[in-house]
């Protein structure tokens, strides 16, 4: 049984404070979901707790186990148990997804989960719904949206970390694979006790992944945290009804949140080989 | 220009071999007398390091060190053609001659020949085809070559004959303070089809390399060719890669420089046959001091030709490349399509790239793009893949091995790839932390 405690939690980009004091704790199999209107700092919680160097932690801490990860190096929080399914993953053309996850698991010198990596790939892919092109191509590298998300989810099943932030997993994906990739991460929790921060706009994520906490946040905060009944209360008033019942202004932080910046330019027409 | 002695007309006129060759070799060395040597003035030698060759440093091979056929001293010849794989011929060139010589008796009956052009004993017509898709584009070096060329290796494929595993010209180049001239000559007559691969190296010598490589593609052949230069640290290469395509010819070029202090490619595709199709693609790694420098032309003269262009480069430590292509669709070239892409990983501080794309377009019904990008490793893939526990130096491997992933699986040659990534690995690696230059003991080559 593993903890992952936020506490306070403060950040800024640049020199603006998104993150204003952000506290929760998940524990081993369960799920928590944080909803939140446009820039109220959801993204910017993802980023922080996986340590992108454009988010700058002006107080609070974030521990596994009791060991800090704020100060540590994106990889060294990832070979520490937290994964991020990114909201935008970037195309790494080249790089196919056995690259990538045997990069990880060898400098996690775990010489036994290497050997048998091609065959949980095949077996991961095939569970996911992941076609045998996707893992020939570098990562992400013109797939879909729906595409990406599933290969996040299988990259989440392979590397088997303690926890993992899905950062708006379920935008682009049509409801198949929604399904799929709910069922995969439902069944970690379950059987190899992954502890879940699922990041949505949207209802539609808990029906399927049937969280045990849902936060919602505002502002850089969390301003309210309950069962599936903060969910019917956001369904009935939305965010603008929940903030004036809980008194609160502002429900966002006005700033733009880090945009992705795509490795490729788009000035090849379609039909040049070497197009992307 | 100014006189070099050791590169004077006498001094060409030396040079043993047939008759026909002699006078070939003081033509051009007279020609040499009155061409003006380059200087980066001109946009053609822009950005180059041109100034800093010093030709009164070096002097041709001479003649009783060439070699003879059947001389078993170049090394690299050995070993490369085992990693190579298997080949339908072989031919090992130590300083510009062919030392060895080695074909299919199955293809050597159906007419093919693989051999040393001054001494295999070719008729008019194939000794009259040398130099014939150089053509106009002579330049100071192409001349000086012409002057000094001891021979040349000689591909030449009869019409219909179609050749499976590749032909392999390996090319070693030595002796400090001297300089080499390889030649090779592709014909490919109608209807064939043929695969070559050319490797260039040499040890840690101050040696310079003037080399041309010609190939003609008649109407309807099909070639595919790869060089790849893995020079010491201290050698000079000034290359010339100039294809000609007859009608629905189709010809894929890749290259590959990874070696050498100066290094420079002119690729050139000239599409002369409707129809005809060229894919040209490359990929190079400088570190140290190199400087990586091509200049590449997609030369449409004819309807419906097709040409595409991808070129890839990294440069790291104080390393410098530059790439400077042209795509010329001319009057005559109604409904073509170019493309032409170069993009740059620039991997540290004191490196430097530049991308220089040009267009010449004189027809109006034509599909044409081109696309450069110079930049360093983009901090959203590094973080991507931090994300999933892999270190930075890791990271960065991956990432640059990715980059030139889409050439590399485009070569016409795989055999290559492994040792080719283990090279880019290698200079990775070692960014900043190997003394390199001038004072490495040895070549890598």
């Amino acid at each position: 049984m593993s903890t992952l405690r936020v506490d306070d939690l403060h950040a800024k980009v640049g020199t603006t404070e998104i993150l204003r004091g952000v506290s929760f704790e998940l524990s081993s199999g369960e799920v928590h979901v944080v909803m939140g209107p446009n820039g109220s700092g959801k993204s910017t919680l993802t980023h922080t707790l996986m340590g992108h160097r454009d988010y700058t932690v002006t107080a609070g801490s974030a521990t596994i186990d009791g060991v800090e990860l704020l100060g540590r190096s994106t990889w060294e929080r990832a070979q520490a148990g937290l994964f991020a399914a990114l909201q935008y993953p970037v195309e790494v053309p080249g790089v196919r997804v056995a690259d990538l996850v045997g990069a990880s698991l060898r400098a996690r010198a775990n010489g036994d989960d290497l050997a048998a990596l091609d065959a949980r790939v095949a077996v991961e892919a095939e569970r996911l719904g992941v076609r045998d092109e996707f893992l020939e191509r570098g990562v992400n590298d013109e797939f879909s949206g729906g595409e990406k998300k599933r290969l996040e989810t299988l990259q989440l099943a392979l590397l088997q970390p303690k926890f993992a932030i899905l950062d708006e997993i379920d935008s682009g994906l049509d409801v198949d694979a929604l399904r799929d990739v709910a069922r995969r991460v439902e069944a970690m929790t379950t059987e190899a006790g992954l502890g879940v921060l699922a990041i949505t706009h949207y209802a539609r994520l808990l029906a399927e992944l049937r969280p045990d906490r849902i936060h919602v946040m505002m502002a850089g905060r969390i301003v309210a945290s309950g069962g599936p009944e903060i969910a019917d209360r956001l369904e009935a008033v939305g965010y603008e009804g929940l903030a004036a019942e809980l008194g609160i202004e502002a429900l966002s932080v006005e700033t733009p949140e880090a945009a992705p910046d795509p490795f490729l330019d788009n000035t090849m027409p379609a039909s040049n080989p070497f197009a992307g | 220009m100014v006189a070099f002695p050791a590169f004077s007309v006498a001094a060409a006129r030396a040079l043993g071999g047939p008759e026909w060759l002699v006078e070939r070799r003081v033509a051009a060395a007279e020609q040499l007398e009155s061409t003006a040597w380059p200087t980066p003035a001109e946009e053609i030698w822009r950005y180059s390091r041109i100034d800093e060759l010093d030709l009164s440093r070096y002097r041709p091979v001479p003649d009783a060190d060439l070699g003879v056929a059947g001389d078993e001293r170049a090394p690299g010849g050995g070993p490369w053609a085992m990693e190579a794989g298997a080949h339908a011929g072989l031919l090992v060139v130590r300083d510009g001659r062919v030392v060895r010589h080695e074909l299919d008796p199955e293809l050597e009956a159906l007419g093919v020949r693989v051999c040393e052009l001054a001494t295999c004993g070719v008729d008019d017509e194939m000794r009259e085809s040398l130099g014939a898709v150089v053509g106009d584009s002579t330049d100071a070096f192409t001349l000086l070559h012409d002057a000094f060329l001891p021979g040349g290796a000689l591909i030449s494929v009869p019409d219909g004959v179609v050749i499976d595993a590749p032909i392999l010209v390996l090319h070693w180049c030595e002796g400090d303070g001297q300089a080499s001239f390889p030649r090779t000559l592709v014909r490919a007559g109608r209807r064939s089809e043929v695969t070559v691969l050319e490797r260039y190296g040499s040890p840690n010598t101050d040696h310079l390399v003037d080399a041309v490589t010609e190939i003609d593609a008649a109407p309807d052949a099909h070639v595919r060719y790869l060089s790849v230069q893995e020079h010491g640290p201290r050698t000079w290469h000034i290359g010339l890669q100039r294809a000609r395509l007859g009608r629905d010819a189709t010809l894929k070029t890749a290259s590959v420089a990874l070696g050498g202090d100066y290094a420079r490619l002119r690729a050139e595709a000239l599409l002369q046959g409707e129809g005809a199709e060229s894919e040209m693609v490359a990929a190079y790694f400088g570190d140290g001091q190199q400087m990586l420098d091509f200049r590449t032309l997609q030369d449409h003269d004819a309807p419906r030709t097709r040409s595409a262009l991808l070129f890839k480069g990294a440069v790291e430590d104080a390393a410098s490349s530059v790439y400077s292509g042209l795509i010329r669709l001319r009057e005559g070239a109604q409904k073509s399509e170019a493309y032409q892409t170069n993009r740059n990983l620039v991997l540290s501080e004191g490196a430097s790239a530049e991308s220089i794309p040009n267009l010449e377009i004189l027809a109006n019904d034509v599909k044409c793009s081109h696309g450069s990008t110079v930049g360093p490793i983009d901090d959203e893939q590094l973080y991507y893949l931090e994300s999933r526990g892999i270190p930075p130096a890791d990271a960065e491997r991956l990432i640059v091995l990715g980059f030139f992933d889409d050439v590399f699986s485009r070569l016409p040659h795989g055999g290559l790839v492994a040792s080719l990534r283990r090279t880019v690995i290698d200079k990775i690696e070692h960014r900043g932390g190997r003394s390199r230059g001038r004072e490495q003991a040895a070549g890598r080559s």
